[in-house]
């Protein structure tokens, strides 16, 4: 490893500028693992671990908790145990002395802005990131969410990957006319927006619903989904948690919705912010919306079960398929992820809930 | 998101409530121009421009402008609503409410009650009010308590461009008489806006952030400075909740005492006149309902009780600010915590 490897204030989504070190778990002088975490850094919309890049001792850190700094800002140094105190020193001067240039030199480029697409079924609300010609991710999000379920994984495959977060009908941004409410007819809506962006096959990734989605479409069009990573997906079994369901379609306040919100993770302390659930109550007030989401909660999850089973798609053993789950995912218990054909690559996160790609946005971005 | 004024979230809540239903209108001085003279249609959009470009969308059919007699105008709102129509009538100043308070508080707010609800007035006023305007004595007060204390109206007082759109959408949608109060120093405000048509329900208050030292209520414009106080006291470690009520009529008294039970402390920012305002309102409902759960006796943070003055220090001084709000959460903050018996 290098003698010093800097800890920098990390971008959790992509219109992040600046973020807060709400915590240090660690001391100055603390033997750090690499991959250990570190501090937690807070947002308006997320609080999230700062995992180490590195490993070494913590030698500096460089902004106390509660203090707010732009991304890319020095916020820590790990070195060796026996580097001089002098040449950390030096590091943190030569660092913040380039931070500051480059920040003058180049003024940070505007993040990529959701954009509503037409297509045949209606406006599609869709985040596109990452070189054009890369090879194309499409990620569909879970049952009341949108695109900024995303905001921590799309960024991280954002450097090598096209990716194309769509909002499902009735979600977000896109259109509150449902061609139908069951997985193969929002399937239908995700298909038509890669269509409008020029992307016939993809890479999916769904999250629950939406992982339900992506064997739908993998499905009816086989030739779309050149492989699967399906993160507590639905459609693999028949039980899923009609409380969160319920408890999501009548919240109207921001505290019962993050009361609501934090089932979805595996700490009861959810890292969801301020932000967050307010674009959440933002989307459900939309003309329409509420109305759409209670027809896919009925068609998809009536009476506390899955209505839709869709365990054969992954039969195929020429598409690549992950299946991600968290030990305690209180929405979708893990459990269905046994019985899978021997092709399927089953990864289960131990001190995960129901969105591990939020929880653990760096090792599925590997997977990926 | 597209980021949008104050002045186009209302705009835009009107349009497109008109092309989604066509017994909605708009009424009211010069919210057009150009009327039965000479002159350039659609000069005006109102004093300060939030009906402009209706008129060509809609025509003289549904954007109406009217003589300059709020009693005429105000009362053929209120039967227009009654007899079918969904109007959004434009008092302009709510200084201007003593021409016309008999078609409101005698007519409007009473048509369901005393007809048996056999009728309903589904009728929008549009009214500024606030200070901050050098617009003097007769052109700035805040008059939304005295509606507020008549049974039969809702009044709906947004704090940003987003819950302005909301908020007019579901006045509109609304079959009682609603009176929308738009603060005129902030029309320039910009905010995250959906393009999309979306509600706010009346009678939900909105929680803008969650703290647990200091509960502060404020209403419209008075929003953003308890937001900046709280920014301010959060650096000195002061947790404060900031709850804007967005309706006092229905009131969200519930969340309010939740708060208030929660932090043990209570300022409430008003810019109307100190005496029967929605301060002293919310004040009294707290101590009568969670006196046992109050640390610290109550603040209120009010303008004193003289008409607004016409010179510029005086008036800037009148407001409430970011400043004074701080200080009263300061001093609650300081009061001895009361002993347990």
């Amino acid at each position: 490893m290098p003698d010093i490897a800097p800890l920098t204030m990390p971008k959790l989504g992509l219109s992040m500028t600046e973020g807060q070190v709400a915590a240090w778990h660690k001391a100055d002088g603390d033997k750090i693992a690499a991959g250990e975490e570190i501090a937690d850094i807070e947002t308006p919309k997320i609080t999230t671990a700062l995992e180490s890049p590195a490993a070494g001792t913590l030698r500096r850190r460089l902004v106390g908790p509660g203090e707010t700094v732009p991304v890319g800002a020095l916020i820590g140094v790990l070195a060796d145990p026996l580097t001089p105190d002098a040449e950390v020193e030096a590091f943190v001067e030569e660092w913040r002395a380039r931070f500051a240039a480059e920040k003058a030199a180049e003024p940070e480029a505007a993040p990529p802005q959701p954009e509503r697409v037409a297509t045949p079924l209606g406006p599609i609300q869709v985040l596109e990131a990452g070189p054009a010609a890369a090879p194309p991710v499409v990620l569909i999000h879970g049952f009341g969410s949108d695109y900024q379920s995303f905001l921590l994984l799309q960024p991280l495959l954002a450097g090598r990957l096209r990716t194309l977060a769509v909002d499902l009908p009735g979600h977000g941004g896109s259109t509150k006319e449902l061609p139908g409410a069951d997985p193969a007819s929002l399937a239908r809506a995700v298909a038509a927006a890669m269509s409008a962006r020029g992307i016939q096959a993809a890479h999916l990734v769904g999250h629950s619903l939406g992982a339900a989605v992506a064997l739908a479409l993998a499905e009816q069009e086989p030739a779309r989904a050149l492989a699967l990573t399906l993160v507590s997906p639905a459609g693999l079994g028949p039980e899923i948690n009609g409380a969160f369901i319920a408890g999501f379609l009548a919240a109207r306040r921001p505290r019962a919705l993050a009361g609501v919100l934090a089932m979805l993770f595996a700490d009861e302390q959810a890292p969801v912010g301020h932000e967050m659930v307010e674009a959440v109550l933002r989307a459900k007030r939309l003309d329409g919306a509420e109305a759409a989401l209670s027809a896919i909660a009925a068609a998809n999850f009536p009476e506390g079960r899955q209505a839709h089973s869709l365990r054969r798609v992954l039969a195929d053993p020429a598409r690549p398929a992950n299946v991600v789950w968290g030990r305690h995912d209180r929405i979708i218990p893990a459990s269905q992820a046994a019985g899978l054909p021997p092709h399927v690559k089953v990864t289960i996160y131990e001190d995960a809930g129901h969105v591990a790609h939020m929880e653990k946005p760096d090792h599925l971005a590997r997977l990926i | 998101m597209p980021k949008k004024s104050f002045r186009q979230a209302v705009n835009e809540a009107l349009r497109q409530e008109m092309e989604r239903d066509p017994s909605v209108v708009v009424m009211g001085e010069d919210i057009a121009g150009g009327m039965g003279a000479p002159g350039e249609d659609d000069a005006w959009g109102g004093p300060l421009g939030v009906t402009k470009g209706l008129l060509a969308r809609f025509g003289r059919g549904r954007v109406l402008d009217t003589p300059i007699s709020e009693s005429a105008f105000i009362g053929a709102a209120a039967g227009a609503a009654a007899t079918g129509l969904r109007p959004v009538a434009d008092l302009m100043f709510v200084d201007f409410m003593g021409v016309c308070f008999d078609q409101i508080f005698n007519q409007a707010a009473k048509f369901r009650y005393m007809f048996g609800g056999k009728a309903k007035t589904p009728m929008v006023i549009r009214t500024m009010y606030g200070a901050g305007f050098r617009a003097a004595s007769q052109h700035s007060q805040c008059l939304y308590p005295v509606f507020t204390h008549i049974p039969g109206l809702k009044v709906a007082i947004p704090s940003s461009p987003y819950e302005a759109k909301g908020l007019m959408i579901q006045a509109i949608r609304d079959d009682d008489p609603v009176i929308f109060f738009e603060h005129k120093a902030m029309y320039d405000d910009e905010d995250e806006v959906p393009d999309e048509a979306y509600t706010i329900p009346f009678g939900e208050a909105n929680f803008l952030r969650e703290g647990e030292d200091v509960t502060i209520v404020a209403i419209g414009r008075m929003v953003k400075f308890a937001r900046e106080a709280a920014d301010q006291l959060a650096r000195e470690k002061i947790d404060c909740t900031v709850l804007d009520p967005r309706t006092t009529s229905p009131l969200d008294i519930g969340s309010i005492l939740e708060s208030v039970r929660e932090t043990g402390r209570l300022v409430v920012v008003d810019e109307a006149n100190p005496r029967c305002n929605m301060a002293t309102d919310i004040s009294a409902q707290v101590a009568e309902q969670a006196f046992d759960a109050l640390k610290a006796p109550i603040r209120m943070v009010s303008p004193p009780h003289v008409p607004v003055p016409f010179s510029p220090a005086l008036e800037d001084e009148f407001i409430p600010s970011a400043e004074k709000i701080g200080a009263a959460v300061r001093s609650v903050m300081a009061a001895p915590a009361r002993r347990a018996a």
